[in-house]
């Protein structure tokens, strides 16, 4: 059982193609999987539809791959901080699915359970409901919203061992896990592998059966909004 | 005078009881924890955090500890971290008692819109659906009027809904009103401001 590769080309090596599902893990640009981003930018792979709760920003993270019009529709909760996404949206380059935000993690996490679909009563008469089924349990309304099963996941987790058991570290953890889970191949990159037995097996956040590939390699972490307090004067 | 958002974050802070987990939106209603005292509230960040602590001091950001509106924040003794989904698990299963958000519009039947005005840039809900259709009670925290004078407080609104019948509560900067049978109901009124204005400033219908 080899998951460790050396790079995130080598580790994306023979799982792209034109036209797949991509899962990504990240919210904002807190978590997101920045090495296999850039590997996907170079491979050139194109008409990716990708479900991320955001797109990155302007020429970082997902935003990258607008750049290059790699991506051809966005499932996404929120995708306020980048111009490029609005013009593409608004020019009809970018196909856009609006999922609020629990119900695209959900649907992530329903797909790498073997969910195929769940009912919410999240956006019950507003436009997210239009088209979709409504039930009711115990007289209330509820809409049916399906299992994401995305052909690949790409999630970024603080330490992994070499058997893929994953920790996340803060809010980092974010739509990491889920969007692990839904893959049918699930490739992480980690800020540090350890030695298999270094990670308490009681503190493993998402296990090893989830994940495939990993690899190693040295993050930007941007941060998108600093905002800091005064320390009280002496 | 009717109230500032100082003033408007600390009367949303009274809905708050000792023991409370509790999401609060972006912009006014970020400021309601300033004014919680001593009551125990836990605030929950909706992208996977209970607990969530105020601002770090300079050069002391982490980038891997950020708010739902992707601010640095900090972590207190009684943090946890999850994952969203775990985190929307717990908002869509009512387990956060309330959540304190802005608004756009407000209808007398309780109708949210606060996340989109068609043929303007069209940024996404974000988690707002799944908290209005989860948490224990909604309050909305917004001014009045618009900039252009023309009330919030509506019949019907007429912007796409976050939410349909969500909201509890309306805290404004003339006062406070509730959503009840009919329409809705003058609660209180901010120091100065007569009932007149409140009426004035009010499209839904009040009743009594």
């Amino acid at each position: 059982m080899k998951k460790v590769y050396d790079s995130a080309s080598e580790a994306l090596d023979g799982v792209l193609s034109d036209g797949m599902l991509i899962a990504a893990g990240g919210f904002g640009l807190c978590g997101i999987p920045e090495l296999l981003i850039d590997a996907i930018v170079d491979s050139g792979v194109k008409d990716l539809t990708i479900a991320s709760n955001n797109c990155g920003v302007d020429g970082f993270g997902l935003g990258k791959l607008l750049d290059t019009k790699q991506i051809r529709k966005m499932m996404s909760s929120y995708v306020g901080e980048n111009a490029e996404f609005m013009r593409q949206y608004l020019s009809g380059e970018l196909e856009l699915e609006f999922n609020p935000q629990g119900t695209l993690a959900e649907r992530m996490r329903a797909g790498g359970c073997g969910i195929p679909g769940f009912y919410t009563k999240t956006g019950v008469g507003t436009v997210i409901a239009e088209g979709k089924e409504v039930k009711t349990f115990n007289g209330e309304d509820y809409i049916l919203e399906e299992g994401i099963f995305a052909d690949l996941s790409i999630v970024k987790a603080w330490k992994a061992d070499d058997t893929g058991n994953l920790v996340f570290r803060k809010t980092a953890r974010n739509f990491n896990p889920p969007a692990a889970m839904c893959g049918k191949i699930c490739v992480a990159e980690v800020e540090e592998i350890v030695p298999r037995g270094s990670l308490d097996p009681d503190n493993i956040h998402l296990p090893g059966i989830y994940v495939h590939r990993v690899i190693q390699g040295e993050h930007e972490k941007r941060i998108e909004q600093r905002t800091v307090r005064k320390r009280e004067e002496a | 005078m009717p109230w500032d958002r100082n003033q408007m974050a600390a009367r949303a802070a009274q809905e708050l009881e000792d023991g409370m987990y509790v999401n609060l939106g972006i912009g006014i209603p970020t400021l309601v924890a300033n004014y919680v005292g001593d009551k125990d509230i836990t605030l929950q960040s909706e992208n996977g955090m209970l607990g969530m602590g105020p601002f770090p001091f300079e050069g002391e950001e982490d980038p891997d500890l950020i708010n739902a509106g992707k601010q640095t924040i900090t972590e207190l003794a009684r943090t946890s971290y999850f994952d969203s989904a775990t985190s929307f698990g717990m908002i869509r299963g009512g387990k956060i008692a309330a959540a304190i958000l802005g608004a756009m519009e407000v209808a007398e039947n309780g109708d949210l819109a606060n996340w989109m005005i068609p043929g303007k840039l069209v940024k996404g809900m974000g988690g707002a659906m799944d908290l209005v259709a989860g948490v224990g009670r909604v309050v909305v925290v917004m001014d009045h009027t618009n900039k252009h004078g023309d009330s919030k407080v509506l019949k019907e609104c007429t912007l796409p809904l976050t939410g349909r019948g969500v909201v509890d509560r309306i805290i404004t900067n003339l006062g406070v009103l509730d959503v009840v049978e009919g329409g809705l109901k003058i609660v209180e009124l901010a120091e100065g401001v007569t009932d007149d204005e409140m009426r004035a400033a009010t499209q839904a219908t009040l009743v009594n």
